[in-house]
């Protein structure tokens, strides 16, 4: 009779005990999600209302507030508080739930690939988390305080029809700040085996119950733009459903997952950039040079789709409200949207810069540097088309010498068609760069190389001669309904070439002779800061893009519905604008570089052994 | 710490370059504020006042011109929205019970679906959708009054009859917009030219009274070849005369109704007097 090890005892114990907490925290994460309003079955939900059909008369319809209804405190205004609390609320918050994001594909891939050195890369990156999700908690009851205390009436009606999220939200709060930390602190100790599988799933769950809450979160800020469940006077019907589910609901969700996962990816990047620079010993500066390129590599994959998920949002504004479509894109925030042209046009410039500079790692990107011009030259000429104007305001001896609004030849590359051309351009040639980048230091070994290339290049060249003619097409032969028809089959175009030119890629480099090693660390001071650009330019980004989103309700709490009548209810000038953003980002830095010393604090040590007394024998 | 303030440095120039730009690089466009309740004076309006309430009130509180304007194309141009009326209700594509010229325009604007102009339908509804909401109600909420004030705008704008007869009292909804917030007190009367200038801001467009502005005419010297008359119905109807060089419709055709009589007046004065 065999007898089984001790240990084997001990490990299948423990395997019990894994699988029990596993089970118990999923358990306990379905009890919840059923009991979230929203989250069982809109028709069992719907039986339920039917029950208790009453309860809609117990709701009352939007307060009408004069100014006098906001309380003020002497010195400070109430809308740029509340303004910088939510932004900054909302950057962290973007921050702490996409870290977990790609540290869980991470770990993963490190899981797969037995490389340590992504397990290692995934625990810094969760590690620099840890401070921000503080910083998140206190300003999001920074904000709910500011809310009661400024805007007490908009807090009592939204939380008349949202008290249940509200409260399960607070719920939520605390499994995600348990498994956040038993995922951080238990990082060394869930190691090998069975262990790394429930520590793996711990981060799943950090993500779901994470993302859970950005939707809840998301119902709400929605609800003020495109409110449901209520009627014109703001009477809720009691289904909180249809409260949650509102019409610009997903397209928020999707839009701001992408957005999130970018931008957690620029700000891991310029923590890794500041590390490379600031580090002294080669080891060292291979190794944050290699996070910083993994961050941006994850900034760029998710910045690449996030014009598309942009573009569905402001698709859904317009089916919500022709008119809200048109104050947006039209109105008085339409020039909003090129200083959004000089951002984006930034990010991808940086982050396309840092690629190139990122060549010089390995002797083989030799061979592709003469293309790289022409790919500066292409990112560019997009840029100038998405930031050209479609009106101008204008001086009469300008617009005598322009004969008129338009200039001749600028014009009509003002209107969406050119610009929804120039961004998929601009994204297949930034995609085009990490495809040269790739290839920098390997040289196909598969027979068919060369059929594979000119698979590639006619793809590429088909792809974008069909994307001109889709917006030559729909942008100046038909009529203002149909010149945006051309966007959807331009997307898909675009899709097609990234994901059948990856694929092609990757199995054609499968097993790829190597000509010229990487050499982590070989790369240039000023490629760094091409690192922080993109974290700046994006939290600025997301700042204007907060606003605009928030903006487009102008004097209305809530769209139709609640009307805003405090004193600050004006919708701001674009200058105006800016400068609440800008001293929101100067906030959001200083917060972010303390979050960075803090997290290179915890690794430091002080030998003080003459401090201490010797222990007894 | 070399590091640090070089990171810092290049920061704040991003940011700072970020923030001159919206601030100096585009133009600074100041929103409208808020729209603000108007108590009609339903008994003593003249038909011309009714007309101009209902150019206000497209051109303003209706938002009409979001969609219905000539750059945008998203919605149908309504000049002759009064004459076409009739041909409308004959269309066999009319959903609407509207049997007069009146009751249809009133019909358009609380029932838009009613009727869709082909090629303006919501995408996907084959023109059998209107994306146009009911101006009676939400955010716009125009009462019958207003609705009917804006019908007598289409109708003058038409150059066609204008049918449609002044309400006696204001609908009920507004009366009680009335008791949530009171309407404004009405303008105190300006008593010099510099002070309507300003408060106009002709300068921001005409050089005038010190101001330099260079989008209309320089107006120094504009006694010297303009008469009285010239100028007075340059203030009323902007369009009638362009200054040649110039161009129609850039000049805002409103202060025949914002400003008084005696303002009036006494801005063709000061201007007779610029020599």
């Amino acid at each position: 009779m065999m007898i089984k090890p001790p240990a084997s005892n001990g490990k299948t114990r423990r395997v019990r005990k894994a699988g029990l907490v596993v089970f118990c925290l999923g358990l306990l994460l379905g009890v919840l999600a059923l009991s979230l309003p929203g989250l069982d079955s809109g028709i069992a939900h719907a039986a339920e209302l039917a029950d208790t059909g009453a309860d809609t008369a117990t709701y009352q319809p939007a307060p009408k507030l004069t100014a006098a209804d906001y309380p003020t405190i002497k010195g400070v205004n109430s809308r740029i508080a509340v303004w910088l609390a939510a932004q900054l609320h909302l950057w962290f918050a973007a921050f702490v739930l996409a870290v977990p994001i790609f540290v869980f594909i991470i770990e993963a891939i490190g899981m797969g690939t037995r490389d340590k050195r992504y397990d290692n890369m995934a625990y810094e990156f969760i590690k620099v988390s840890i401070t921000a999700y503080s910083f998140t908690a206190i300003l999001g009851g920074l904000l709910t305080f500011l809310l009661v205390l400024f805007y007490p009436h908009l807090f009592q009606y939204m939380s008349s029809i949202f008290k249940e999220s509200m409260f399960y939200y607070a719920l939520l709060f605390f499994l995600e700040s348990a498994t956040l930390y038993l995922y951080y602190y238990g990082w060394h100790w869930l190691q090998g085996g069975f262990r790394k599988w429930v520590h793996l799933s711990l981060g799943l769950l950090l993500n779901a119950v994470g993302t859970l809450l950005m939707f809840l979160a998301n119902a709400w800020v929605t609800f003020m733009m495109s409110p449901a469940g209520v009627d014109p006077a703001g009477v809720f019907s009691g289904d909180a459903w249809a409260a949650i589910h509102n019409f610009l609901w997903n397209p928020i969700n999707i839009h701001r997952v992408i957005a999130n996962i970018a931008y957690g990816g620029s700000i891991v990047g310029a923590y890794a950039a500041f590390k490379f620079l600031s580090a002294r010993k080669s080891e060292q500066r291979a190794h944050y040079d290699w996070m910083g390129y993994n961050a941006n590599f994850i900034a760029i994959s998710a910045l690449l789709p996030l014009p598309f998920a942009g573009y569905y949002l402001t698709a859904e504004i317009y089916a919500y409200s022709q008119q809200m479509g048109i104050t947006l894109m039209g109105g008085v925030f339409a020039w909003l949207f090129i200083i959004q042209a000089v951002l984006i046009g930034t990010l991808f410039l940086s982050a396309n810069y840092y690629l190139w500079c990122g060549m010089g790692r390995s002797d083989g990107a030799v061979r592709y540097h003469k293309y790289i011009k022409y790919l500066a030259i292409v990112i560019v000429g997009a840029f100038l088309v998405w930031f050209t104007p479609h009106t101008l305001v204008l001086t009469n001896e300008e617009l005598k010498a322009l004969g008129g609004p338009y200039h001749k030849y600028l014009g009509p590359l003002g209107i969406m068609p050119a610009k929804n051309t120039a961004v998929n351009i601009m994204i297949l040639f930034t995609t085009l760069s990490f495809i040269f980048y790739r290839r920098a230091n390997k040289v196909a070994t598969v027979s068919w190389a060369s059929a594979g290339n000119a698979i590639q290049i006619a793809l590429f060249t088909a792809g974008i001669l069909n994307i001109f003619f889709l917006g030559v097409y729909h942008g100046y032969f038909t009529n203002t309904v149909y010149k945006v028809a051309a966007s959807i089959p331009q997307v898909l175009t675009t899709l097609t070439i990234i994901v059948t030119s990856t694929a092609i890629d990757a199995f054609m480099y499968r097993g790829a002779k190597q000509v010229a090693p990487l050499h982590w660390g070989r790369v240039s001071d000023r490629s760094q800061y091409a690192l922080f650009l993109l974290a700046v330019a994006f939290t600025w980004l997301m700042g204007l893009m907060g606003y605009i989103r928030s903006g487009i309700r102008q004097h209305w709490h809530v769209t139709n519905v609640f009307r805003d009548a405090s004193p600050d209810a004006f919708t701001p000038g674009l200058g105006y604008a800016a400068n609440v953003v800008s001293v929101g980002t100067i906030l959001f830095m200083a917060m972010v570089i303390f979050v960075f010393w803090i997290a290179d604090v915890s690794s430091r040590k002080t030998a003080a052994d003459a401090y201490w007394k010797t222990p007894p024998a | 710490m070399r590091n640090f303030l070089k990171v810092l440095c290049f920061s704040l120039l991003v940011i700072g370059l970020f923030a001159g730009y919206s601030n100096y690089g585009i133009p600074q466009i100041e929103p409208a504020p808020p729209p603000v309740e108007e108590k009609l004076e339903l008994g003593a309006m003249t038909m011309d006042k009714f007309i101009a309430l209902g150019e206000r009130l497209y051109n303003g509180k209706g938002t009409c011109t979001l969609c219905h304007n000539p750059t945008g194309g998203r919605a149908p141009q309504l000049e002759s929205a009064a004459t076409v009326a009739s041909e409308r209700m004959q269309d066999s594509r009319y959903q609407g019970t509207a049997s007069t010229v009146v009751e249809y325009l009133y019909e358009s604007m609380v029932e838009p679906s009613a009727y869709v102009v082909a090629g303006f339908g919501k995408a996907g509804s084959n023109d059998s959708e209107s994306p146009m909401p009911d101006v009676s109600a939400g955010g716009i909420g125009l009462s019958d009054a207003e609705l009917k004030a804006i019908i007598a705008y289409l109708q003058d704008l038409a150059g066609t009859d204008v049918t449609v007869s002044i309400p006696t009292d204001a609908a009920p909804a507004e009366a009680e917009e009335k008791t949530a917030e009171p309407p404004p007190a009405p303008r105190a009367a300006l008593d010099t030219p510099d002070a309507l200038i300003a408060k106009f801001t002709c300068g921001a467009c005409h050089k005038v009274a010190g101001q330099v502005g260079a989008i209309g005419p320089d107006l120094t010297t504009i006694g010297a070849t303009r008469d009285k008359a010239y100028l007075r119905r340059s203030l009323l109807d902007p369009n009638a005369d362009v200054a040649e060089g110039f161009m129609a419709g850039m000049m805002p055709n409103i202060y025949g109704t914002q400003m008084s009589a005696a303002e009036l007046e006494m801005l063709v004065d000061y201007l007779a007097g610029l020599k």
